[in-house]
């Protein structure tokens, strides 16, 4: 995918000024925040849960590739095969591989960021093979020719009025006449369109929320029932995962989902989790003749063994993004790249380079919120932090115009900070200043060189005498 | 001024005959804008018992560095810091942010630095948000003060999250005569100030902070309360800015009944100054 992490206070701005986009956002918070609240306080031992998911997690992210190849293993007992990718492009020469084989012309997918990630959709159409997205949000956003803007809801940013319009834009045999004013009937409209869909498509791609070593299976959850129409319908089933996703058993894998559910959506357990073991069986009723597992690494084996290791525990619930004040600001999008929120400001740079996103760590107050819901309880903020040393370091990129200027401040503040009598002169003037403008307004609305600061708010003015001076005044006479 | 008088009520385990030996880390924006929080923190502790000590040689925590990646720079100043806090009983701070600086991330900073690992571990431990130390430590329950105001209160993201301050603050409001305290809705998001964030990314900030306006106009209070001076000139500088009448002051001033100055942000009163 195409990132435009590199112009985020321009993707920030128009996301602030689309009024549309407000109105969407606005049931983030709604949405979202209660539910998980509620879900994870009527679970008593949610904490002990996250306790033990994080462990594993991390036991597993140290050793990864025995798992890896414990799975990789299973699947071929299985009669299923496995692909070692280490870059996008690998991945998706793959993908068009498997289908030229099976001489595929319709592809339908389930939900899929590694399938955002490398950019499969553009890539199948571009060789002729039709790419239809059959998770709800997915399709509307396909319509709209829009990237997600959210792990679990990718189509928040879309109001129920747009997606009438989509349709009915897009959907030419639609009558005119027919109420498509709730969200019931937009989804059966969307469902009888996708049925033709599901049984016409010669190769169904899913994602895959986690792989299981001890089975050789790929899981998905959803809410729709898509993604299982999409991995058991068509001939061919390709589950495409990141490296990360391996758990050894499947007592590991109740762990994450009855956290995963509770920290996306507030459920106790989404609608369907289904794993795909291999291809069909002569027993079995159904299933696809071939499966497939597409992993991909695309930078993730390099942050092993780094302060970013902890991003690979994510199990991407997006409640990091739910509950990021950013986030909610300026939506997905804005973003620039696949993954948004703390964890796409954190994973980005490690994926596309610090260079072409270097914003995305400064945008944060670093208030905790994300690091204190997250159910893999990733130090994000530090993460965030970190990235910025990194910054800071290289003298890379520039966030915003005065890059240098404020590295210059800094370096002279902390030689202040460590000089008191100096410290306190330099402050002293500066206050003086401040106050003096100020007279008996109490507060400026206008400080040179601090317009960030007053372009929206005013500043209180300072004190005329400060505290330290005050102090011995008072205490020592 | 009205006399207050505050008693110590503490009993039990947290009890103690010796006053208790604690400094008083004024931190850079008190020393700045608003020294009359400082005078409070002292007013409180000396009535909970403390021997306050303010070191001359103090000035700013780090964090201006620390969050803008400059981690050597940080580093220099922790150690500062720790050189200077170290030989007292206790560190308190009338900041969350500060306080989370010194207790949650200078062991992280100075971790592989021999000679101040331990030392910063060490005054980790004994640093404390001034609430939380006015309550958890000092045993303080009953205060003499009053006020007759609808008073809500805002957590610092660093108070809530990294010092785990929530209960105290409330505690000690609860014991102000007259008070009538209104929880803020959505009360856990941060109000954007965020440091250089608010000033680096401007837009985004004031969209936080707007949120937080409408929130605390929700609540129907009239004086905004905070444990951080921070999030306080954030706040109290866009509530001016947009003409409203709520009035915001640092939580120490209310509970110390120090409340002379002018609210922050507001202009000085014709018979003052």
């Amino acid at each position: 995918m195409e990132s435009t992490a590199d112009r985020f206070v321009d993707n920030a701005h128009r996301a602030l000024a689309d009024e549309t986009l407000q109105q969407a956002m606005g049931h983030v918070r709604v949405n979202f925040i209660e539910k998980r609240r509620l879900a994870v306080e009527a679970l008593p031992e949610f904490e002990a849960l996250r306790q033990a998911g994080r462990n594993m997690r991390d036991r597993v992210l140290a050793d990864l590739d025995k798992h890896l190849l414990a799975f990789e293993a299973k699947v071929l007992e299985q009669g299923g095969q496995v692909h070692w990718c280490v870059d996008a492009e690998a991945a998706r020469n793959k993908i068009l591989e498997i289908c030229r084989e099976a001489g595929a012309r319709r592809v339908t997918k389930g939900k899929t960021m590694i399938g955002e990630e490398i950019g499969i959709n553009e890539f199948l159409a571009a060789h002729d093979i039709e790419p239809v997205e059959t998770d709800l949000g997915e399709y509307i956003i396909q319509l709209r020719h829009e990237a997600p803007s959210h792990l679990v809801a990718p189509a928040v940013h879309v109001t129920q009025k747009q997606v009438e319009e989509t349709f009915r834009q897009v959907h030419r045999d639609l009558d005119a006449k027919r109420d498509l004013s709730e969200p019931r009937s937009l989804l059966s409209e969307a469902r009888t369109k996708l049925r033709q869909k599901f049984v016409t498509a010669d190769v169904g791609i899913t994602g895959a929320n986690f792989l299981v070593a001890e089975t050789g299976s790929s899981v998905i959850v959803t809410n729709e029932g898509n993604g299982d129409l999409t991995q058991t319908l068509p001939r061919v089933h390709i589950a495409l995962a990141s490296i990360d996703k391996v758990v050894p058993t499947l007592d590991d894998l109740t762990v994450l989902l009855r956290l995963l559910a509770r920290s996306a959506t507030g459920q106790e357990m989404s609608v369907y989790t289904t794993l795909s073991t291999g291809p069909r069986r002569e027993e079995d009723h159904d299933g696809p003749g071939a499966y497939h597992v597409i992993l991909l690494d695309n930078g993730r084996s390099k942050m092993l063994g780094t302060p970013k290791q902890d991003l690979l525990r994510c199990i991407r619930c997006a409640a990091c993004l739910n509950h990021c004040p950013v986030y909610q600001a300026v939506g997905g999008h804005a973003y620039g790249w696949v993954y948004a929120g703390p964890i796409g400001a954190a994973l980005t740079p490690a994926l596309i380079g610090l260079d072409h996103a270097a914003d995305l760590p400064n945008a944060s107050t670093l208030c905790g919120r994300c690091e204190a819901v997250c159910p893999m309880q990733i130090p994000l903020p530090d993460i965030l932090r970190y990235w910025r040393e990194e910054e800071f370091k290289n003298g890379a990129a520039k966030p915003g115009r005065a890059s240098q200027s404020i590295r210059r401040g800094l370096r002279l503040w902390a030689f202040l900070a460590r000089h008191p009598r100096l410290y306190r002169f330099a402050t002293g003037i500066g206050r003086r200043i401040l106050a003096g403008r100020a007279g008996r307004a109490g507060r400026l609305d206008k400080v040179p060189l601090a317009e960030g600061w007053t372009v929206n708010r005013d500043l209180p003015a300072p004190s005329k005498r400060g505290f330290h001076a005050l102090y011995r005044k008072e205490y020592r006479g | 001024m009205s006399e207050t008088a505050i008693k110590n009520t503490a009993s039990g385990p947290l009890a103690s005959e010796t006053p208790r030996d604690v400094a008083l880390f004024v931190t850079c924006l008190v020393d700045f804008f608003r020294p009359n929080v400082g005078f409070a923190a002292i007013k409180l502790l000396e009535r909970a018992g403390c021997r306050v000590s303010v070191p001359a040689a103090q000035t700013c925590c780090g964090q201006p560095g620390y969050n803008s990646g400059d981690a050597a720079s940080a580093a220099a100043i922790a150690r500062r810091v720790i050189e200077v806090f170290e030989k007292y009983d206790y560190v308190v701070v009338p900041s969350g942010s500060c306080a989370g600086m010194i207790s949650h991330h200078y062991p992280k900073l100075l971790g592989e630095d021999k000679r101040y690992a331990e030392r910063a571990r060490k005054l980790a431990a004994k640093t404390f948000e001034l609430t939380q130390f006015l309550v958890d430590i000092c045993g303080l329950t009953t205060l003499d003060v009053s006020l007759d105001r609808k008073v809500t209160f805002h957590d610092s993201c660093s108070s809530l999250r990294e010092m785990r301050v929530k209960a105290q603050p409330r505690t000690l409001l609860g014991q102000v005569a007259d008070l009538n305290f209104r929880e803020l809705p959505d009360g856990e998001s941060c109000c954007g100030f965020g440091g250089t964030f608010c000033v680096k990314y401007p837009e985004i900030s004031d969209r936080m902070v707007t949120e937080k306006l409408a929130n605390i106009e929700k609540s129907g209070a009239d004086l905004l309360l905070a444990g951080d001076l921070g999030c306080l000139l954030n706040m109290a500088g866009k509530l001016k800015r947009e003409g409203s009448k709520v009035e915001s002051r640092h939580i120490a001033e209310v509970l110390a009944g120090l409340l002379e100055e002018p609210a922050i942000g507001e202009a000085a009163s014709r018979e003052e100054r």
